[in-house]
């Protein structure tokens, strides 16, 4: 959070010169009014100017950042954050060496970094957001992979013309799963259990 | 790894103030023992342990570059 004290001829002049200051835009800021300001006569006598004070609150990408710095050095981590907001979504890629211990077994601690990382920063801000943490390449590679995974599987399943069940995982690599065979005529696709052991079934389509 | 607890369970508890880790190190393992405002449990531990599990995961990934396990107890 920032905040500075301001002043101008008039409140909003006050205003336009804090937020130069800033770097920051109108709807960003909270404005409190310290003392209207007053021209006085011609401009001359007991002319008294604005004063204003405005507040800068932290951005959810900063909360983001912040977290994520004390949480990686309390690991023994370092590593650089590069940090894209998009509407309703903060991309978070973690950039360093030997970033394995984020990842875990089939991305099980980047998983649960993400949902902390979700879950301290929704606390602290008014409008959700939801975070993706990726570790340089990590998701993109992951996804890559659980595709040629599930073209294999749906040929075996045609071959076979028994349905595989795969092993459980996140709605997210779920979803790959689906969309990945979604084109197939000759093949179709569920989700069965229940979170967090929800896996994907891929059968004949009959 | 007291610390990293710390952080994380602070971060998502109503009552910060009341976090409090005692870490009891082992040859192997470490225990960390973690407790925090009874209102603040749920917090924690979350539908189904899912916020205890990843607070889990994540102790358990930074234990791993010492060699050693990560037991993460929340004390009631």
């Amino acid at each position: 959070m920032r905040e500075i004290e301001s002043s101008g001829r008039t409140v909003e002049e006050a205003i336009e010169a804090a937020l130069k200051e800033l770097g920051a835009k109108r709807e960003e800021v909270e404005v409190q009014i310290l003392e209207e300001g007053n021209r006085g006569f011609l401009g001359l006598l007991g002319s008294r100017l604005a004063r204003v004070r405005v507040v800068l609150p932290d951005s959810p990408a900063d909360h983001v950042r912040s977290f994520l710095r004390e949480i990686l050095s309390a690991m023994g981590v370092s590593a650089e954050l590069e940090i894209r907001h998009r509407e309703g979504y903060i991309f978070c890629t973690i950039h360093g060496r030997d970033l394995g211990i984020l990842i875990g077994r089939r991305g099980e601690t980047l998983d649960a970094l993400q949902y902390l990382v979700n879950l301290a920063v929704n606390k602290l801000i008014r409008d959700r957001i939801k975070i993706v943490l990726d570790v340089e390449g990590y998701r993109r590679k992951r996804e890559q992979a659980l595709i040629r995974l599930a073209k294999r599987l749906s040929e075996k399943v045609k071959s076979t013309g028994n349905r595989v069940i795969l092993e459980p995982m996140t709605p997210h690599e779920r979803r790959i799963i689906h969309t990945a065979l979604q084109n197939d005529q000759q093949i179709y696709t569920f989700s069965e259990g229940e979170e967090p052991y929800r896996k994907v079934v891929i059968s004949l389509r009959r | 790894m007291k610390e990293l607890i710390e952080l994380l369970a602070k971060a998502l508890v109503d009552h910060p103030e009341k976090v409090s880790v005692n870490q009891i190190a082992g040859e192997k393992a470490v225990i960390l023992e973690l407790r925090v405002d009874p209102e603040d449990m749920g917090k924690v531990i979350g539908k189904q342990g899912r916020i205890a599990k990843a607070i889990r995961t994540v102790a358990k990934a930074a234990a791993a570059r010492e060699g050693k396990r990560a037991v993460v107890e929340i004390i009631q």
